[in-house]
């Protein structure tokens, strides 16, 4: 076990995790940048889910205090995590139902395969779910003989085209109909040779690929939004009733849930059942919402398993940071709302969990192991605009959070190897702009881009500035800075009479 | 009122103009300005950059200078260095272990104001007597808007100026691409927020564009020189200074 900043980092530097990546942010965020398919189809989802987002959020006057509730609420569980967890099992347990507990991604993977071999299958269905992508499941239980299909419409694409989700909500938002047509032709048995781009010939197509499943499945893996501690219940909150199909149908459920997702109290839920579907789909009320405790004889599955999956979540929430992004309810309306993540695409972010809340969770679960790993440049993808901040229905202070990463970042490299150009230059920036006669000197100093201005704009400097000149001008420095246009006008006092 | 200006480090360095048009505009409102000599930065660069340790030095040398003057109020012609003087500098003294900085530097952003904070909520004023015969859209700068809340009080000044041809800018509420650092650290994502600013802001039809914070000027003013659109920009404190008598843009 390695510590960093304190805090034990359990996870290995797995290239192959599902929450971590394997290229710095900017090199894959330039090739998303590049790609203009995938900009218009980014574009065009994000607008219309935050115009839909921005209407309904409107339409209620106590949103803030919707947004603050929601806040305390994910305090207190985060402050009696241990407790609320035990008191889910012995309900969970109460009521039929069977509870373990996975330390991490291998383990939850282990439980899950050895109870679906145990119902001799060799096929799933699954509803979608962050926890299971999180840990690679799908690809784990195909190493073992057993396909997991997933039934979610835009996971099935995602899948089907073998491909990564982009999105937390909508996985396949980097994809246009026209290649999901495509997908559907190659992947999907029994589709019809003239299969149109019509969304409606799609979801059809979708559909009887899916009833197939649905019918013939013993066992269904979920996740799950929020887990009731009081009364053992777990729920899941969906638009398309595939999920509510995996949950009632089979004979087997089982159930992965990140710690994080707990409600201390039944009524506790009344407060993310407003704020969840607002800020994921823009809706008022998600056309699905699926409750159930336990185990009912002779009523939906009649064997259910829960697991409780750490994954690092233990170590994140020993931290400020953290704990902090624990708090997040997997809405995406971080996504939705950040220019970055609408430029660059998830895939960018190299992990499950993209955008804004994935520069912070990634980190804190997998840890920044200095200026060389891949995780130390998702700090600095946002350019800290604060959007994300004010869209999150859980007051998550990103911006923040991300500033404070980008410090441990850095503070991890001190007296590490060689000091990069950043080191140099922000160190002999702090030099100079903590002396008011160093920053004059400077100051003389810039008088020399006007020689290589052209009608007082420069186009052209060298490395490290041919980052800012690569795509824009720069105005040529003055001739006279304001501090000494202010002496000359005003004097040699500070002041104007 | 006795009204220190901060200078920003940018605009002192590299955009003139900007406290020319300050001190121009708060003088023509019968207030005494002052400079703090000593004054350099913020911080912020360093803050947002993760070099918080770095950022000490220069805060304390901020907090030192303001100290210092005699003024009643301190303004800022830039949203950013407002937000990061309000809201980071007491974090890098309290990181830094200095708590006494860090409640020195409290007390000294209770009484820093972002220009248009200045002019309507402290000196009561949306009417500055401006008159700026042009087309104009206006961009609300992230930090303005997320961090200060300022709201709409940079328009209510704008829609008050003589002779000017304001125009709403698309998706104004989005973000520019500046960022600091993040423009030379993520080029590509920045340069591709830039081309979508650019576009809305051609669309106006605008002959400039306006906004509370050279930084994001500079960003936006680069793209639009580089693409050589002839749309100019001019910072909030050159419209509101300007009369039939001194343009200050």
């Amino acid at each position: 076990m390695t510590t960093f900043l304190g805090v034990p980092i359990r996870r290995s530097r797995d290239a192959e995790s599902p929450i971590r990546g394997s290229e710095t942010f900017p090199q894959a965020a330039k090739r998303a940048v590049d790609d203009t398919r995938l900009r218009r189809n980014l574009g065009r989802a994000t607008a219309t889910i935050r115009g839909k987002r921005q209407a309904v959020v409107d339409e209620l006057p106590d949103w803030e205090a919707l947004r603050d509730s929601g806040s305390a609420i994910k305090a207190r569980v985060m402050a009696e995590l241990p407790a609320l967890l035990e008191q889910l099992e012995a309900n969970v347990t109460a009521r039929g139902g069977v509870v373990h507990w996975a330390a991490d991604a291998e383990e939850a993977n282990r439980i899950i395969t050895g109870i679906v071999k145990s119902k001799e299958v060799d096929e799933v269905v699954k509803v979608k779910s962050m926890a299971t992508q999180e840990i690679g499941l799908n690809e784990y239980l195909e190493e073992h003989g057993i396909a997991a299909v997933e039934t979610d419409l835009a996971e099935l694409i995602v899948q089907l085209g073998h491909d990564k989700p982009s999105h937390i909500l909508v996985p396949a938002i980097h994809r246009g109909r026209a290649e999901v047509r495509e997908i559907f032709l190659n992947e999907m048995t029994g589709v019809a040779v003239g299969l149109t781009d019509d969304p409606r010939e799609l979801a059809m197509a979708a559909r009887t690929h899916l009833r197939r499943k649905f019918l013939s499945a013993k066992v269904a893996i979920s996740g799950t939004n929020f887990a009731i501690a009081d009364t053992g219940t777990l729920s899941v909150v969906e638009s398309e009733g595939n999920g509510r199909m995996c949950l009632t149908l089979p004979e087997t459920l089982i159930t992965v849930m990140g710690i994080e997702k707990i409600l201390p109290t039944f009524s506790d839920l009344e407060v993310f059942m407003q704020l969840l579907p607002r800020s994921s789909t823009g809706e008022r009320m998600n056309p699905y919402t699926s409750l159930w405790t336990g185990v009912t004889p002779g009523d939906g599955p009649q064997e259910f398993h829960l697991v409780l999956l750490d994954n690092g979540r233990t170590n994140a929430l020993a931290d400020e940071v953290g704990r902090a992004a624990l708090h997040c309810i997997r809405c995406s309306a971080c996504l939705n709302v950040c220019p970055v993540y609408e430029r660059a695409g998830g895939h960018a972010y190299g992990s499950v969990y993209p955008g804004p809340i994935g520069a912070v969770l990634t980190p804190q679960l997998t840890g920044i192991h200095g200026h060389d790993d891949v995780n130390s440049t998702l700090p600095y993808a946002s350019s800290l605009c604060g959007a994300c901040f004010d869209a999150c229905p859980v007051k998550i202070d990103i911006p923040s959070l991300l500033v404070e990463l980008r410090g441990r970042a850095v503070d991890s490299d001190r007296g590490h190897g060689l000091p990069t150009g950043w080191d140099g230059a922000m160190k002999a920036a702090a030099w100079v702009m903590s002396d008011e006669k160093r920053f004059a000197a400077a100051q003389k100093g810039l008088a020399a881009g006007r020689l290589i201005a052209r009608k007082g704009q420069i186009t052209n400097l060298p490395f490290p500035m041919s980052a800012w000149t690569g795509s824009r001008n720069i105005a040529a420095p003055p001739r006279q800075t304001s501090r000494q246009w202010f002496a000359e006008t005003h004097g040699d006092s500070e002041g104007s009479a | 009122m006795r009204i220190a200006v901060v200078a920003t480090c940018l605009a002192d360095s590299l955009f003139p103009d900007v406290l020319k048009a300050t001190v121009g505009l708060l003088e023509r409102l019968g207030h005494t300005v002052v400079f703090p000599r000593a004054q350099v930065c913020c911080g912020q660069m360093h803050v947002n950059t993760g070099y918080l340790k770095e950022a000490l030095p220069v805060v304390r040398h901020h907090v030192e200078t303001f100290e210092a003057a005699e003024f009643d109020v301190a303004v800022a012609p830039s949203g950013s260095c407002v937000g990061s003087i309000r809201h980071q500098q007491a974090m890098v003294a309290r990181r830094g272990g200095d708590t006494a900085l860090a409640e020195r530097a409290t007390a000294l952003a209770g009484r820093t104001y972002e220009l248009s904070e200045l002019l309507v909520d402290v000196l009561g004023v949306t009417d500055v007597g401006a008159y700026f015969p042009h087309r104009v859209t206006y961009h609300p700068t992230c930090h303005s808007l997320r961090m200060l809340r300022v709201g709409d009080k940079p328009l209510q000044l704008l829609r008050a100026v003589g002779g000017m041809d304001l125009v709403e800018l698309p998706a104004a509420d989005q973000c520019c691409g500046f960022g600091g650092t993040f423009s030379l650290k993520n080029p590509d994502v920045s340069t591709a927020m830039l081309a979508d600013k650019m576009g809305n802001v051609l669309a106006t039809k605008a002959e400039m564009c306006s906004a509370g914070d050279a930084s994001c000027l500079m960003h936006i003013g680069g793209g639009l020189s580089r693409l050589k659109t002839g749309v100019r920009t001019v910072h909030l404190a050159q419209i509101l200074a300007s009369t039939t008598e001194k343009v200050y843009a």
